[in-house]
């Protein structure tokens, strides 16, 4: 048995090791924080905002179609995930207290953690090899990464409404599908809402599945079936290239969707902020991460 | 409707497959045998990029793993309490950042410090085994697993941090109430009782890990060969098709999409095994209306 003192010493060394661990993790946030915004801000322009991507060494190029890009692959996107996720979702909640339920939330979960890259592949196979590199292709593959988010986090909602409330309706003779639909769904709005913008924040920076499907484009675009620019395909292909005034330019571009992807992430932390107990609250934050973190 | 997600994967397997079916049939099992890729002979293989995900997601691990485990310690046992909340979301803020920005910042901000500091030492240090052969250029595969590390940080972290959490405080009662001191209790009463789920939490890692594409892609620096020094470039299952996708058609196009296959096979396995084992630990949580 070792004496009083090295075992106190051990418990400091073992608290500050700890501390250290804490502090390791800190110096890549900030420094990504602090780099895109000092390399990034000075890129940033309204000439720079509006205008379409020109090759190296051309002036007045801009990352504009880049952001219509993304806008559009977004928005079509969520109309095609967002209903089919908000239904899973419900279908799983209010339907889905059998074995039946608890395999689709099993699979939903582990396709939630699936590599994007697989699902730009089968995006691929199923959609580009008829209509070539293009919008509606990209689209399909970020709707697919949407549902499993969409799901989980309405199932969630819908499980904080109170039981009390089904049985109300049920009692007066409302149909299931009508308590579902009025009762239900209103009460759990503002969860379907933090869903929703939790699904658009992961999209709008997915990367390796536009690849393989929007493919990105110099040019304005916003026909579904030709290729369109997306601002993380701009930022991966001006990183790649070996001249410093694209690179210049992928900072400033990174400075855009890293502003819009927190913007989102912190809005859906303060909608949720006083929703919930403290421990309910911890435990359903590990599992919005887990869904939601970028995995691209 | 909820079928969807179950036709969709359905769907997905069986779309993979009969697109690599030219593959499947041209290289047999020596596709995942072979150890030599090159285009000209129209010779694809594999195992290259099985090698080079295996690599960088055990650099990953053995940093990021320890790492998120001291977090979790800390911000589950030590921390005061209004610390903890802000704490835990920055550190989950750390998985809102895109990947393609990590890559991004990997690139121009963690290479030099690579090159300049951390690479020199290892060279000094471990120079004389082969896993650190070479000269330290990072663009290589210890970078990539460097930056995968910061990548699983949040998820191992706040995953391990739960199931920290879930550990009945009864548990730390008897060992306080015996004279240990905090780190024993941690130690014996604690992270011995929550040693499954933290071990779920790091597979989970690994799922993540296996997938990445881009922050690798922009990284590792793309060789397609088997090197054993992490100080040579390679390449994962996950970049060698985002890079050769462009201008790949026929046998090679077919071949990165068997590629896809075997990581949608490997991710589904890790994934599947870490949901089982998170699950049982995070569903003994309360929670209105059912379990999770």
């Amino acid at each position: 048995m070792s004496s009083y003192k090295t075992r106190k010493l051990k418990n400091i060394i073992a608290s500050l090791l700890a501390l250290g661990c804490v502090l390791v993790a800190l110096v890549p946030l900030i420094s990504i924080l602090y780099e895109v915004i000092a390399r990034g801000a000075p890129a940033i322009s309204i000439e720079f905002l509006t205008q379409r991507t020109k090759s190296a060494g051309e002036p007045g190029s801009g990352i504009g179609n880049a952001i219509v890009g993304s806008l559009l692959l977004v928005g079509y996107a969520s109309m095609m995930g967002l209903p089919l996720g908000i239904l899973t979702g419900i279908f799983v909640s209010e339907y889905g207290n059998n074995s039946f339920g608890r395999t689709i939330r099993f699979f939903n979960d582990v396709m939630a953690n699936f590599p994007s890259i697989v699902v730009g592949l089968f995006a691929y196979s199923l959609i580009v090899t008829v209509t070539g590199f293009s919008l509606i292709s990209g689209s399909f593959a970020l709707a697919i990464i949407m549902i499993p988010i969409v799901a989980s986090t309405t199932e969630e909602a819908l499980k904080m409404v109170p039981n009390s409330l089904r049985e109300a309706a049920l009692a007066l003779g409302v149909p299931q599908w009508r308590t579902v639909l009025k009762v239900i769904l209103s009460n759990g709005r503002a969860g379907l809402v933090t869903g929703a913008l939790l699904a658009v924040a992961r999209v709008a920076g997915e990367t390796a599945p536009l690849i393989l499907t929007a493919f990105g484009n110099p040019f304005w675009s916003t026909s579904p079936y030709e290729p369109v620019a997306a601002l993380p395909l701009t930022i991966f292909r001006n990183a790649m290239s070996p001249y410093r005034d694209l690179q210049e330019q992928a900072w400033g571009a990174a400075l855009v969707l890293i502003a819009l992807v927190l913007t989102l992430n912190v809005t859906v932390r303060i909608l949720t902020m006083n929703r919930m107990t403290n421990r309910h609250k911890a435990v359903k934050r590990t599992w919005t991460t887990l869904r939601s973190s970028q995995r691209t | 409707m909820a079928t969807g997600v179950l036709i969709l994967l359905w769907l997905l397997v069986a779309k993979l497959i009969i697109d690599s079916q030219e593959s499947i049939f041209h290289f047999g099992t020596s596709f995942l045998t072979n150890t030599r890729w090159d285009p000209t002979r129209e010779l694809y293989t594999a195992l290259p990029f099985i090698f080079g995900t295996l690599i960088t997601s055990a650099i990953a691990m053995l940093i990021g793993v320890p790492l998120s485990i001291g977090i979790a310690i800390y911000l589950s046992e030590l921390a005061p309490p209004w610390v903890r909340e802000p704490l835990s979301f920055v550190v989950e803020l750390l998985a809102a950042v895109p990947s393609v920005i990590y890559g991004l910042w990997a690139m121009y901000t963690l290479r030099p410090v690579l090159v300049g500091v951390i690479e020199p030492a290892l060279i000094s240090l471990l120079g004389w085994t082969p896993l650190f052969e070479g000269a330290a250029f990072g663009i290589d595969k210890f970078a990539a697993g460097v930056v995968l590390a910061i990548m699983i940080i949040p998820t191992v972290a706040s995953v391990s941090k739960e199931t920290l959490r879930a550990v009945p405080d009864s548990q730390r009662e008897a060992a306080l109430s015996l004279g240990a001191t905090r780190y024993e209790t941690t130690r014996i009463a604690v992270l011995s009782y929550a040693r499954s789920g933290i071990f779920g939490a790091a597979i989970l890692g690994l799922g993540r890990a296996v997938g990445e594409t881009m922050a690798v892609t922009m990284t590792i620096g793309n060789a397609n060969m088997i090197s054993w020094s992490l100080l040579d470039p390679g390449q994962t299952m996950a970049s060698v098709i985002a890079n050769n996708w462009g201008e790949a058609s026929g046998l090679l196009l077919s071949s990165l999409i068997e590629i896809g296959l075997v990581l949608f096979f490997v991710a589904l396995i890790v994934n599947v095994i870490a949901r089982l084992m998170v699950g049982r630990v995070l569903k003994a949580v309360p929670m209105t209306g059912g379990g999770l």
